[in-house]
């Protein structure tokens, strides 16, 4: 595996699970051109490499990410903004095939929560916060975070959250379904890994299969998204870890996925 | 007596002590003292030197709770103040970082703790009582409500039987009976009592200190989950008690020096 050397974030790779920790301390993590670059490229190295199954995304104890970098921004005009087009590259973000899990604590705002939520599960610390404080500073989330917040908490708390900027912790954040698994601080990402590894155990095909099916729900119709499921069930019919699985299930032992 | 030395922090063998400095006014709290205590409080959470913390009072009191001559000079003008707001901006905070500071804080209440200042009391991890003083929901005299964490802490530390009682009546709470219910740790005499407070506070901040944060994480956990949302019901209740007729009158008849004659409105 070619291994690339980052500037703003670090990897790494713990049995199954490739780690990216996203590494700008003395800014919050604050989600600049080329840190959004490199985790691109970090999200896309790992989504190849056969040897990993699942992605945990994290930043620091004190911050996920504290959001976009303001300092890049500040100046533009919406001509030079929409030429330089940066949400493509939070696009790539949504195209990792392999499941990404948030290790989220301290502050995931703006920029950060909305990457957050790009990510397909939340583990959070007990003092993380999360909010869309852009309104404060005259503009709205512009990565996606009207379509998804709202899709996850529904209309009102997103409008709510959205429109007073306010941020809201973590334990919030579990009560409206925005977070999957809330730990102490100091163990939250031994939890998201536990996680990962559960997940990593699982045939990478069908992992796959299901990921993208599930994101399909969030696009087009039900009609189109129960047809585009029934597709990849139909489709991993031709695995052998499908095989496998099933006669394991029917001889009562534990299944080996190859992921083939 | 100036601002600046309204209240006094020191911190020494890893100990942060802090004094509510207006004893000629029983401490009691003006919105600039509530302020220093925010600061105090989060500037000792920060602190890598401070492992444990006692909050006293100088001279006879420990505190009286707010200082009704700042809310008698708004009723003057003919303003009804806005009691929710001043207490999520003063009151709540202070409660809050108290609770969540991970960090063993003891009371040694040296003299009254009356209104918010019995609630300050109550808030803590530990309550060293100095000999005779007394605690009082003194909120129900002029016509509120008992704010500042009181109706969540002291139902949990005595029962919601005599609570209710001492809420309604706003009677002293001696030391002994208090003592009695398990509402304070120990009674010492009065010139012992920094003493007896400060070598709790050592012994504390040379014991397992992240067993002990970790330990109030799971008391807080398990006693005082809500004690969020109370607050922000209690200075809800706060808002409508403090546009009543009764609170005018109550805070008027207190600095008057009479028996207020309440209508219930």
């Amino acid at each position: 595996m070619m291994t690339l050397t980052y500037k703003n974030i670090l990897t790494s790779t713990e049995d199954q699970i490739g780690i990216v920790t996203l590494n700008r301390p003395t800014v919050l993590n604050a989600l600049s051109h080329e840190l959004m670059d490199e985790l691109v490229k970090a999200l896309e190295e790992f989504d190849r490499d056969d040897n990993i199954r699942v992605i945990i995304l994290t930043g620091s104890e004190r911050a996920f990410a504290a959001g976009a970098d303001i300092k890049e921004m500040s100046d533009e005009t919406t001509i030079s903004i929409m030429n330089k087009d940066r949400f493509a590259t939070w696009d790539r973000v949504r195209c990792t095939k392999k499941p990404i899990i948030a290790a989220v604590s301290g502050f995931a705002l703006g920029g950060g929560c909305e990457l957050v939520m790009t990510c397909d599960m939340i583990v959070a610390s007990e003092t993380a916060q999360f909010g869309q404080p852009e309104i404060n500073i005259g503009v709205i989330p512009g990565a996606g975070g009207t379509q998804r917040l709202t899709r996850v908490v529904g209309k009102h708390k997103a409008m709510e959250i959205i429109l007073t900027g306010r941020t809201i912790t973590a334990h919030e954040a579990h009560a409206m379904g925005l977070v999957n698994r809330v730990a102490p601080v100091e163990l939250y990402l031994d939890e998201a890994k536990a996680l990962a590894k559960e997940i990593a155990k699982k045939s990478p095909v069908a992992v796959k299969l299901a990921k993208e099916a599930i994101l399909k729900a969030f696009d087009g119709s039900l009609v189109e998204g129960l047809e585009f499921e029934r597709k990849n069930f139909y489709m991993l019919f031709s695995s052998e870890d499908q095989k496998e699985g099933m006669r394991a299930f029917l001889e009562k032992r534990q299944a080996t996925f190859t992921g083939r | 007596m100036a601002e600046e030395t309204i209240l006094l922090t020191e911190i020494k063998n890893g100990v942060g002590i802090i004094t509510l400095n207006r004893p000629d006014k029983l401490n009691s709290f003006t919105d600039e003292l509530t302020f220093r205590l925010q600061d105090a409080l989060k500037e000792m959470e920060k602190s890598k030197d401070v492992k444990a913390i006692v909050i006293t009072g100088a001279g006879r009191g420990f505190c009286a709770g707010q200082d009704l001559q700042s809310r008698s000079i708004s009723h003057e003008e003919g303003v009804r103040p806005s009691l929710g707001d001043s207490i999520r901006r003063r009151y709540n905070p202070i409660i809050t970082k108290i609770r969540r500071m991970e960090k063993p804080i003891i009371a040694a209440v040296n003299g009254v703790a009356a209104g918010a200042g019995a609630s300050l009391a109550f808030a803590c991890d530990y309550r060293i009582v100095a000999e005779g003083v007394s605690f009082i929901q003194s909120f129900t005299k002029v016509g509120l409500v008992p704010d500042s964490g009181a109706t969540f802490l002291l139902p949990r530390l005595i029962g919601a039987t005599r609570a209710f009682d001492l809420m309604l009546s706003a009677d002293k709470l001696e030391a002994k009976e208090a003592l009695e219910l398990g509402a304070i740790n120990k009674i010492v005499a009065a010139d012992a009592l920094m003493k007896e407070a400060t070598e709790l506070a050592e012994k504390l901040a040379k014991g397992p200190t992240k067993a002990f944060a970790l330990t109030k994480r799971a008391v807080n956990r398990s006693m005082f989950c809500d004690l969020e949302e109370l607050l922000e019901y209690e200075a809800q209740l706060q808002e409508i008690a403090g546009r009543s007729d009764d609170f005018a009158e109550g805070v008027k008849a207190f600095v008057e020096k009479r028996t207020p004659a309440y209508t219930g409105k």
